[in-house]
């Protein structure tokens, strides 16, 4: 029986597994969290490529959009992706307690109760969403209000736990901020914006996997079914390299089609192939060890650093043209 | 100090904290709607 019960050492509301076949939480009153819980409740590191993603969408839209309005539609991307973040913990407080790597969050570590996490990210979203429409223009809102729903209702609730494409279709989530940053500027969705939520969701897979691959124990700990859970390390490797051809064709498309120049087009070409390369070495290797899983973290590293230079690469194609 | 006090002042430190935090947010607040209102007003010219 899993049993999630106040584990706070000093009687606050929390969370902590133990054992594996069912779930029942139950909280104390907790003293009033500190400030730098809600912080951690946005995950702020994930919120940084969010938010260049968005203000590049932004910034390579057609049409120019005031200072004052640009940075509030980027701080409503931002504090959308925070409340979606903190409405994910809220709900995943017993996951995030079975698994290493996220069980010292607010929540399963015991320094927030759980109703204050579900106030404060219904709180935020709307808040976020209400500034973006009347900043901006109310279909950005829009969109900003259906990618949080789409994480928190779709991803987190529905797909998660339930199989192993969770983070297939779930990427499209974390593909939003360039149209909304788009949509911010110009009150319209075109064909470049959309080959830029294209290229995220198909990033995603080999990303998340990249990662699931060394920490596919915390993963199995929780019960999570990921790719590496249920169908392996080597079936992993294959759907990586897999994934990895159409997010190339999606990241150089917008040279040929004349969205952007050579500029975005040869960095794009050339960080595509160096990700190629490293998803054919992940799929060379045969370890099962973290410790052996070089070739795994490397790819992860890199594909964080490959969305930020070819966003980049796509913006300074647009000043430069 | 008894161990009593300990806790307790541990409480008042982290609600001042979050009371700060929430007045440095109120006052961002207002600046931006007034900055995002004359936006607005120049964009509208």
């Amino acid at each position: 029986m899993l049993e999630l019960f106040n584990a706070a050492p000093h009687g606050r509301g929390g969370v902590v597994a133990k054992d594996m076949t069912s779930v029942s939480l139950t909280e104390t009153a907790a003293p009033p969290a500190d400030w730098r819980d809600f912080l951690a409740l946005t995950k702020p590191r994930v919120m940084t490529l969010v938010v260049f993603t968005g203000l590049c969408g932004l910034l390579t839209a057609p049409v120019s959009i005031h200072p004052v309005l640009g940075f509030t539609a980027i701080l409503c991307i931002a504090l959308g992706a925070g409340a979606a973040a903190a409405l994910n913990m809220w709900y995943e407080a017993d996951l995030d307690a079975l698994m290493k790597r996220t069980r010292s969050r607010p929540l399963p570590a015991g320094r927030m109760d759980r109703e204050t996490a579900l106030h404060f990210g219904v709180g935020l979203g709307v808040f976020s969403v209400l500034l973006m429409g009347v900043a901006t223009n109310w279909f950005a809102a829009g969109v900003l209000a259906a990618s949080i729903l789409f994480y928190v209702l779709v991803y987190t609730v529905w797909l998660k736990r339930r199989t192993p494409q969770n983070i297939v279709i779930g990427g499209a989530a974390g593909a939003f901020p360039p149209v909304i940053g788009w949509a911010a500027a110009t009150g319209d969705v075109t064909l470049l914006p959309l080959l830029l939520f294209t290229l995220i969701f198909l990033w995603t897979p080999p990303h998340f996997w990249a990662l699931s691959l060394y920490v596919r124990s915390d993963y199995a700990a929780a019960g999570v079914p990921m790719l590496p859970v249920v169908s392996g390390a080597k079936v992993t490797r294959q759907q990586i390299a897999l994934y990895t051809l159409p997010m190339a064709a999606a990241a150089v498309a917008p040279w040929p089609l004349g969205l952007a120049g050579a500029i975005y087009g040869s960095a794009a070409a050339g960080l595509s192939f160096v990700f190629l390369l490293l998803s054919l070495q992940v799929l060379a290797n045969r370890a099962t060890e973290p410790a052996r899983m070089k070739p795994e973290k490397r790819l992860f590293a890199f594909s964080i650093l490959y969305l930020f230079a070819i966003f980049g690469a796509l913006v300074l194609d647009r000043w430069l043209a | 100090m008894t161990p009593d006090q300990e806790p307790e002042d541990q409480l008042r430190a982290r609600q001042k904290g979050r009371a700060l935090v929430m007045a440095l947010a109120l006052g961002a607040f207002v600046i931006l709607l007034f900055a995002i209102s004359i936006a607005k007003m120049t964009v509208n010219q």
